[in-house]
């Protein structure tokens, strides 16, 4: 055991040794190839980070909102539609719900607005998400100008602020009063936004839905389950398309390392040559090649994915923080709960450590097998 | 007396070492990091909230469960989509 050891130590050294000879272009190799797998695990993780907590976070979102649809488009619920929701079998209860969007030429963005009876908050008084309240640079007992639909200013006061730590859920948020938001909006006290149910067995929620669809055709009832398969689907959709994006960048690199590792050039051809000329064996140079291989590629993969993850996990995400913002002016800040798939791990391993292992040893076996004197003469 | 010159596996191996336990370090910290949800989810019980305020560019793309399929081609059915956000974000799916 203690030879074999020492003997791949004696093996490490020399490959080592072989590669500090080629030291720009092994160094500059192990920069993209660090930096390409820190990209891949950069997108998987934060995928799979923003899956989990969207799954965490809404599964107490409503069992079922219902939406009034006029030509396919949202439009106001009628308050007397509430009567015959709570009616249907099945339904324990129903409550109107009032939300809207409000943009702020002032800081062009949009605000969430949504009335929030439980708070029981005075006509004129706001409660704001915290990232609301840093762009707007507001505190406690600062007030808020909004122009209602008649330009009339309505001036609201800031009674307090969201926890920081719900931003991802709250970041626009401006929850008021529903005085004020009819008021703002010159809404008629028969009107909802939508309406959110209770069912008394969340597992007939489906077939509640079915009942709400035939009692008011003109509904569309959306159910806690298809929440959650859109946010599902959201991320998987951006997942693979920053992959497809990356994809191309992948194939240059694997171009890059089989024309490195693979194009043995006359110098390593005769490397190989001399090596078998002075009593290496096949084996030992397979061995060679496959340490060559694995200390390239195994420290570019553990680097660039323990580097994903700190950034991920522990620096805010902030290298991707400009694609999922787009044109936003309100962006929360959050830490995601770290989520890993082992599967998918390995799955990006295989695929960024396989094909470099492949490429260096394949051609080094090619010209292990070949004979010395006719690989040396080249 | 001189020091023999340092063996390249001595630096090599150990840096593996130090990487593979890092590695190891995620998937530990993966396993056992919990984020107390409570606050949050009592806010989305109070509220009814149903989508993460992560892309507050446009309405679709701010709750995309509650939109509806024109949302985003709003101005004429073959319209460009106008929000970066919108480019990456699939319609809502029914």
């Amino acid at each position: 055991m203690r030879t074999f050891l020492e003997q791949q130590k004696y093996l490490i050294d020399y490959t080592l040794a072989a590669l500090r000879r080629r030291k720009t272009r092994n160094l500059g190799l192990l920069l993209v190839y660090t930096l390409l797998v820190f990209l891949f695990s950069s997108v998987l993780l934060l995928s799979q980070g923003l899956r989990r907590e969207a799954a965490l976070l809404l599964q107490d979102a409503p069992e079922v909102i219902v939406q009034k649809l006029i030509a396919g488009r949202h439009d106001l619920l009628p308050a007397d539609w509430l009567e015959p929701l709570r009616r249907i079998r099945g339904v324990s209860r129903v409550e109107g719900r009032l939300w809207g969007y409000y943009y702020d030429p002032a800081v062009k963005a949009n605000y969430t607005l949504m009335v929030a009876p439980e708070r029981e908050l005075a006509a004129g008084a706001i409660l704001i998400g915290a990232t609301l309240a840093r762009v707007r640079q507001l505190g406690i007992g600062d007030y808020l100008s909004l122009r209602t639909v008649t330009g009339q200013p309505l001036p609201l006061k800031v009674a307090g602020v969201l926890d920081s730590a719900s931003e991802l859920l709250s970041a626009d948020l401006l929850l008021l009063s529903e005085t004020s938001y009819r008021q703002l909006f010159n809404l008629p006290p028969e009107v909802y936004t939508d309406a959110v149910l209770t069912v008394r067995n969340p597992r007939e929620a489906r077939t509640v839905a079915g009942k709400i669809a035939l009692a008011l055709p003109d509904s569309r009832p959306i159910l806690r389950e298809e929440i959650l398969r859109t946010y599902d689907a959201v991320f998987h959709w951006r997942e693979g398309l920053v992959f497809i994006t990356l994809g191309s960048l992948l194939l240059a690199f694997m171009i890059l390392a089989w024309d490195k590792a693979a194009g043995l050039n006359a110098e390593e051809q005769r490397e190989i040559g001399i090596l078998k000329a002075i009593g290496w064996e096949t084996g030992d140079i397979l061995r060679m090649k496959l340490w060559e291989g694995l200390l390239l590629s195994l420290t570019a993969f553990l680097a660039g994915y323990a580097l994903a993850y700190w950034q991920v996990f522990y620096g805010g995400a902030r290298l991707f923080a400009p694609v999922l913002k787009g044109w936003a002016v309100l962006y929360p800040e959050f830490r995601l709960t770290p989520a890993m798939d082992f599967s998918q791990v390995l799955a990006l391993l295989a695929v960024t450590v396989l094909p470099y292992l492949a490429a260096t040893l394949i051609p080094g076996w090619r010209a292990a097998i070949s004979d010395p004197d006719a690989v040396m003469r080249g | 007396m001189t020091r023999p010159p340092l063996r390249p596996s001595r630096i090599a191996l150990p840096t593996l070492i130090i990487l593979l336990l890092l590695f190891g370090l995620t998937l530990a910290d993966a396993g056992s990091r919990t984020v107390d949800h409570a606050a949050d989810r009592a806010l989305v019980r109070e509220l009814g909230l149903s989508d993460l305020a992560l892309f507050t560019e446009a309405r679709y793309t701010r709750h995309p469960t509650q939109a509806d399929r024109h949302t985003p081609f709003q101005d004429h059915p073959a319209a460009l989509e106008h929000f970066p956000t919108g480019s990456l974000l699939t319609p809502p799916p029914r």
